[in-house]
């Protein structure tokens, strides 16, 4: 049995824990709004990115003459994973769940004889990865210390990516991140964006007119797919940061929960010991009393 | 009254304006033109220059470092990486 002091040292050390924890839960639920909005407010750059380049690929139907972006290598030999995660932990299964999915899929893909190579995107997401993968990491990418994910990282991402693709590196492309769904479930997601695909459907109603380009069809195609690319890395890392912040806030009101049921049991141990112990000094002093 | 053009202008991280207008004027890559209401389906680049719209008189600019513009019946809708007023 745990001495008083003990109990009461643990007492105040959860308490003191309880508070670190309330504090996060309240920091992330301030942040999850601001990366909320974010995510929404890139969301119609990116929904009509899509719907125009869903117009221009459906339009193309010779695929010796795509670019190599659009209609790929023609081979699927070698695979690229971009695994985006946190700079931070200390927000539940977050990380660890992004990690764990890319790390299926690649031993998937290594398994079945292809060639796979994993840039990470955040430092947690390597610090996991670096333990079951080493020749296939490469240099990972981190915004640790920045304050929030804009356009210039996302084409930062982009341009390595895209260098490394006109270089010959790979031919296949997944990009994995966490979409934001609420705050209390994110779902981890592999895309697909190299080579690129778009619902064709989203062709827009033209009252039987035809498109007129300028420049060419081809031009504007090979003019917009990169940037696509970097717009497709910025939504993902700006749903990440919503996620982040979600799955943090969920796990630290867990936590504070969980701080509040053990100060509750630990004080309750306390009191009864406290109780028993008055009663025994009684017992001792009356028994002593009466022997006299 | 006359007809308004439905213009949107987005950029990666936000839409920086949406609205009904009279007329917009694009920096086209291969020239600048002018955009009205029922304008024929048309797709462009854009080069690094100064975006108009004007509504009711009064005329806004935004500076644009490139970009795309796409032009449907509905309306217009400017995409560009950076913009600035």
């Amino acid at each position: 049995m745990a001495s008083l002091k003990e109990l009461r040292n643990r007492i105040a050390s959860v308490q003191a824990t309880q508070k670190i924890t309330r504090a996060m839960q309240m920091v992330a639920a301030s942040k999850l709004r601001r990366a909320q909005e974010a995510a929404e407010a890139a969301r119609p750059y990116a929904d009509r990115m899509g719907a125009v380049l869903g117009n221009l690929a459906s339009g193309i139907t010779d695929a010796e003459s795509a670019p190599k972006l659009l209609a790929g290598t023609g081979s699927d030999k070698r695979h690229l994973l971009i695994v985006a995660t946190a700079e931070r932990g200390l927000c539940g299964g977050f990380n660890s769940s992004i990690a764990r999915l890319a790390r299926e899929d690649a031993k998937k893909l290594i398994s079945d004889g292809k060639q796979v190579e994993i840039l990470c995107v955040g430092r947690k997401g390597y610090d996991v990865l670096k333990r079951y993968f080493t020749t296939e990491l490469r240099e990972p990418i981190s915004y640790q210390g920045l304050k929030s994910i804009g356009y210039d990282q996302a084409q930062e991402v982009a341009e390595r990516v895209l260098s490394d693709f006109d270089a010959d590196g790979f031919d296949i492309c997944t990009l994995y991140y966490s979409r934001f769904q609420n705050v209390i479930s994110q779902i981890p997601t592999g895309a697909q964006i190299i080579p690129a695909s778009f619902d064709a459907a989203e062709a827009p109603e033209l009252g039987g007119a035809a498109y007129d380009y300028e420049p060419e069809e081809n031009e504007i195609l090979d003019a917009l797919l990169p940037r696509n690319i970097a717009v497709q890395i910025l939504r993902a890392l700006l749903e990440n940061a919503a996620s982040e912040q979600g799955a943090r806030m969920s796990a630290m009101d867990n936590a504070t929960r969980n701080a509040g049921e053990m100060i509750d049991s630990l004080s309750i141990t306390y009191n009864r010991s406290r109780q028993a112990q008055i009663t025994k000094e009684l017992i001792e002093i009356i028994s002593g009393a009466e022997a006299l | 009254m006359a007809d308004k053009l439905k213009f949107d202008l987005v950029s990666p991280e936000r839409l920086v304006l949406s609205a009904d207008v009279d007329a917009v004027q694009v920096p086209g890559a291969e020239g600048d033109f002018g955009v009205l209401p029922k304008h024929a389906p048309f797709m462009a680049m854009l080069r690094a220059g100064t975006l108009s719209v004007e509504n009711d008189g009064k005329t806004q600019h935004f500076e644009l470092d490139g970009g795309f513009v796409d032009v449907t019946p509905e309306g217009v809708t400017v995409l560009a990486e950076s913009i600035g007023e």
